[in-house]
């Protein structure tokens, strides 16, 4: 008797309503598509994201390796229920985020991932995540994790992120964090932007092929120094105390 | 008192940089060493504001020194809040000047980035009255916030006015290899998209994110010296021909009127009469553009336009790359960076850097007379310095 062993590999993935392009203006004056992509330009990204495995800064070295295991696993069918959406400027990648659907109702938030910094690219994407999670896929509830003490003052901070953490996040087992639709709602105004539709020239561009990012991230120049800022604990302790005071309070 | 001359320069990116405080500081005094070809330092003042608190270094000078193989050369610290760049400079002059010491190496130097942007706000919040204005949470945000408010009310400026500036020196940074912002902002994208209040949300309105400087690291330095080494060398000569420092109250709100920047005015007018000149002699400046406002205002009080139309001079494209009175070609404090301790000398960096004609792409053709404003406190104590190219 013969097996398919490929499909007992293979994860049967649900269905997820696709996510609609959408566009926003930057500080620049750029105009910057974010879009969802499907697996065969997985390995167009992966190219841009490995440089970064190597920088040493921010944690985008532990970010990027898990982002590229993640779509990859996505691209060759070993991640159930991935998406990924990717954010250009002139075709340029700008940005990657990705996610997955848990439940019908429950969100797992993965990576962002900005490989061209500033101008608020990174933050344009995980708003623009977790509208899908909400707006389109339905999700009441977004489990999120933080990897670099900037991804914790954007998501942690800025959302007012909700604790979760009899939860073990599916990134590293870590206590989780939620955005919950009412959270969610009350970010709306400030942190979640961008425009439909893409006017079509300017989705054509981004369709034609994503580009290499003309200024990503790179190591730092003193390794040592670069780990000594890099924990950054009074900052965000500081920053997640005053917010912590400002729940308790209300 | 004897001639000033500046006979060497030298500078770092402005930007986070992963280097001890020492070491900020000694790589553009070697720059400037090399720039004029003098080693014989007999004098080094190093500027620096928060190198105790933030970076648990003391004695700097005394670092710097022994960094760059000086020793037995005098060292000396300063600091002066945000005007300790050029209250080096002053001391330096004075050195000179005073026929004490023929070369004297001054250099600027900070590492605000070791700490976070909270950490940093409050550091330089130290600055402020500590019983009349810090302790009740006043910042430097909170404080240019409330004097744009004013500035608003009385002379009809808009945000719009601010982000013209904002505009302009970010993209004059990038021309400026040296800056720390080299990203492009348009009007369009941090004010008119729908996406502008998010790009560009306020911090302490009316001021939004692109109305404040950055948190940078830096360092900056020049070497001044006597008429006789300055004839020595194979260097332009560019003279120190006027400083001007005053002072006003430590509390804002002791100001008859707030809008008023006394200290900048008198400073403004002590460096022009050392010099012998009148503001409308000046072809570029650098001035103190912490938030976008000061810009406006001290283009008025040093001089340059009258009272409350800074904004209007700058509508009209006046203070331009290609205007009649380029203001912060560099990219000023807000594109270039305002590393606090170096920023006076990054300043006189920059107009020596043009008047000697080597300003590259963002030079302003046929520069002669240039002028820094190096804003301390939040303008209780400020310092001027007028630079003429001789030769």
């Amino acid at each position: 008797m013969s097996v398919d062993l490929e499909k007992i590999l293979r994860p049967v993935d649900h269905p997820m309503t696709p996510f609609p392009a959408k566009y926003m203006t930057l500080a620049s004056g750029e105009e910057m598509v974010i879009r969802q992509v499907d697996r065969d330009e997985i390995p167009d990204i992966l190219q841009y994201v490995e440089p970064l495995v190597h920088v040493e800064r921010d944690f985008y070295d532990v970010v990027a390796a898990r982002l590229y295991s993640e779509i990859l696993a996505y691209s060759r069918s070993r991640y159930q229920d991935q998406y990924v959406l990717v954010a250009q400027v002139d075709g340029e990648i700008a940005a990657v985020v990705n996610g997955r659907q848990v439940t019908p109702k429950l969100g797992m938030s993965l990576h962002t991932v900005a490989l061209r910094r500033g101008l608020r690219i990174g933050a344009h994407a995980f708003a623009t995540k977790m509208e899908y999670h909400m707006d389109v896929l339905g999700h009441d509830e977004v489990l999120i994790v933080a990897e670099s003490p900037i991804g914790f003052r954007r998501w942690m901070i800025e959302y007012q992120l909700e604790k979760r953490f009899d939860t073990p996040h599916e990134l590293g087992g870590v206590p989780s964090w939620s955005l919950t639709r009412e959270l969610f709602d009350r970010a709306r105004d400030t942190l979640v932007v961008g425009r439909r539709p893409v006017p079509d020239e300017l989705l054509a561009k981004a369709r034609a092929g994503i580009l290499p990012p003309s200024d990503p991230p790179t190591p730092p120049a003193d390794l040592l120094a670069a780990t000594r800022s890099m924990y950054d604990s009074t900052g965000t302790a500081l920053m997640s105390q005053r917010w912590q005071q400002e729940v308790d309070n209300a | 008192m004897r001639d000033v001359y500046v006979a060497g320069i030298g500078i770092t990116s402005f930007t986070r940089l992963e280097y001890p405080l020492a070491e900020i500081a000694a790589f553009p005094s070697m720059l400037a060493m090399q720039d004029s070809g003098l080693t014989d330092i007999e004098q080094v003042y190093v500027a620096n504001m928060g190198g105790p608190r933030v970076n648990h270094q003391t004695a700097l000078a005394s670092a710097v020194v022994d960094s760059l193989s000086l020793t037995p050369a005098g060292a000396a610290a300063i600091e002066n809040g945000p005007a300790s760049g050029s209250a080096a400079i002053k001391e330096g002059f004075l050195a000179v000047a005073s026929g004490m010491h023929d070369i004297v190496l001054v250099t600027g130097a900070e590492r605000m980035r070791e700490v976070n942007n909270l950490e940093a706000t409050d550091f330089i919040a130290t600055l402020t009255h500590p019983l009349a204005e810090y302790i009740y949470g006043v910042t430097l945000p909170s404080h240019a916030a409330m004097f744009t408010r004013l500035y608003m009310e009385q002379y009809g400026v808009t945000e719009r006015h601010l982000a013209m500036v904002s505009v302009k020196n970010q993209n004059n940074a990038m021309l400026n290899e040296f800056a720390h912002l080299h990203q492009p902002i348009t009007i369009e994208g941090i004010l008119d998209s729908p996406e502008a209040m998010t790009n560009n949300p306020y911090i302490a309105e009316p001021l939004r994110f692109f109305d404040a400087c950055p948190v940078s690291d830096g360092g900056a330095a020049v070497i001044l010296v006597s008429e006789k080494v300055a004839k020595s060398i194979d260097r332009p000569l560019i003279k120190l021909a006027g400083i001007g420092q005053a002072t006003d109250s430590h509390a804002v709100h002791e100001r008859e009127n707030p809008t008023d920047l006394l200290a900048v005015r008198r400073a403004a007018e002590l460096s022009f009469g050392m010099a012998g000149l009148e503001p409308s002699d000046v072809d570029v400046a650098e001035l103190h553009d912490a938030f976008t406002i000061l810009e406006i205002a001290e283009s008025e009080e040093v001089g340059f336009f009258p009272k409350g139309e800074g904004h209007i001079a700058l509508e009209k494209g006046e203070t331009a790359l290609d205007g009649r009175l380029p203001i912060n070609p560099s990219g000023g404090l807000k594109g270039k960076g305002h590393p606090v301790g170096a920023t006076g000398v990054g300043q006189a960096h920059e107009i020596v850097h043009q008047l000697r004609g080597e300003a590259g792409e963002r030079q302003v053709a046929d520069a002669k007379v240039g002028f820094t404003c190096n804003f301390g406190g939040f303008g209780n104590n400020v310092i001027c310095l007028t630079f003429v190219r001789e030769d």
